[in-house]
């Protein structure tokens, strides 16, 4: 899969969205697994209920990583220069999560045009979870 | 509430090698459909050396830094944490077979909500075998003192 070269963008263009499926202990399983993310928090539920957790719930990284496929989905992660994020709210079992994103605005650094986005994870209520953002040179 | 005094304190610098097999893990637990991310010929016709380092995974190989006890040492309780913030800054690519340092250091510690929550921000620097800069990572846990 190659992504088409963007030659222009503006503000209030928004990025192909990323529909996810559903949270489950077999994803969180395999994700602390192969992100190295061991904490027993996201696999054990009798841990998670010691900790006052009514059960197991998603690595915010899991969540993260999501949103990078938004990006890289769009431009080449060559062109990814900066990407941050702010956890808003924890990512149940369940939740059914779509990554969108949009251009805030375009500014010119380094001898290049770049752009910011805004980036954000909801669940199927429209709850978000995550609230994030990027810049990417184009 | 976390002790301040880790606030400066110096993580000793560890090297992790990017294995192409965890890679191709890493992208079937995200599902990741982009076969640049785990098929190399993939990766070789869109023009890269090998299978990228995705962009969160730079988070993950510094996970692999050596076990210590810092945490218990500041307070930290780890059913209490939770993760805060993120942020990457990229400087060039990382690819499968490249071994990277991490250098990393605890920049600050905070409470908020009168003492409820401890905040602990953290960076580092990530460097490739040839010595330049790939990314920068921040982050920072959240402590439910409780």
């Amino acid at each position: 899969m190659s992504q088409p070269k963007i030659k222009t963008l503006k503000a209030g263009d928004t990025l192909p969205p990323l529909a996810l499926p559903p949270v489950n202990r077999t994803t969180l399983a395999l994700f602390a697994g192969a992100s190295n993310d061991h904490n027993p928090m996201h696999i054990d539920i009798d841990f998670a209920r010691k900790g006052g957790m009514p059960d197991v719930f998603a690595h915010g990284m899991l969540g993260m990583a999501w949103l990078g496929r938004l990006l890289t989905q769009w431009v080449d992660q060559r062109q990814l220069r900066e990407f941050g994020v702010r956890f808003a709210g924890i990512t149940h079992l369940g939740n059914q999560m779509t990554a969108t994103g949009k251009v805030v605005e375009t500014f010119e650094a380094n001898g290049e045009k770049r752009a910011r986005l805004e980036i954000q994870s909801a669940n199927q209520h429209g709850e978000v979870k995550i609230i994030g953002d990027a810049v990417i040179a184009y | 509430m976390i002790d301040r005094k880790i606030i400066g304190m110096v993580f000793p610098a560890h090297s992790a090698t990017v294995e192409a097999g965890q890679l191709r893990f890493f992208a079937k637990a995200i599902g990741e459909t982009n076969p640049i991310y785990f098929d190399e010929s993939a990766a070789r016709d869109a023009g890269h050396p090998g299978l990228p380092v995705p962009p969160t995974f730079f988070f993950s190989l510094e996970l692999t830094r050596p076990e210590s006890n810092w945490r218990e040492e500041a307070g930290i309780q780890l059913p209490r944490v939770l993760h805060g913030e993120q942020r990457f800054t990229y400087h060039r690519m990382a690819y499968a077979g490249d071994t990277l340092k991490f250098e990393g250091r605890v920049t600050d510690v905070y409470d908020k909500k009168n003492g409820a929550l401890s905040f602990v921000v953290m960076e580092t620097k990530v460097t490739n075998q040839r010595g330049e800069h790939v990314a920068d990572v921040n982050k920072s846990l959240v402590h439910r003192n409780g």
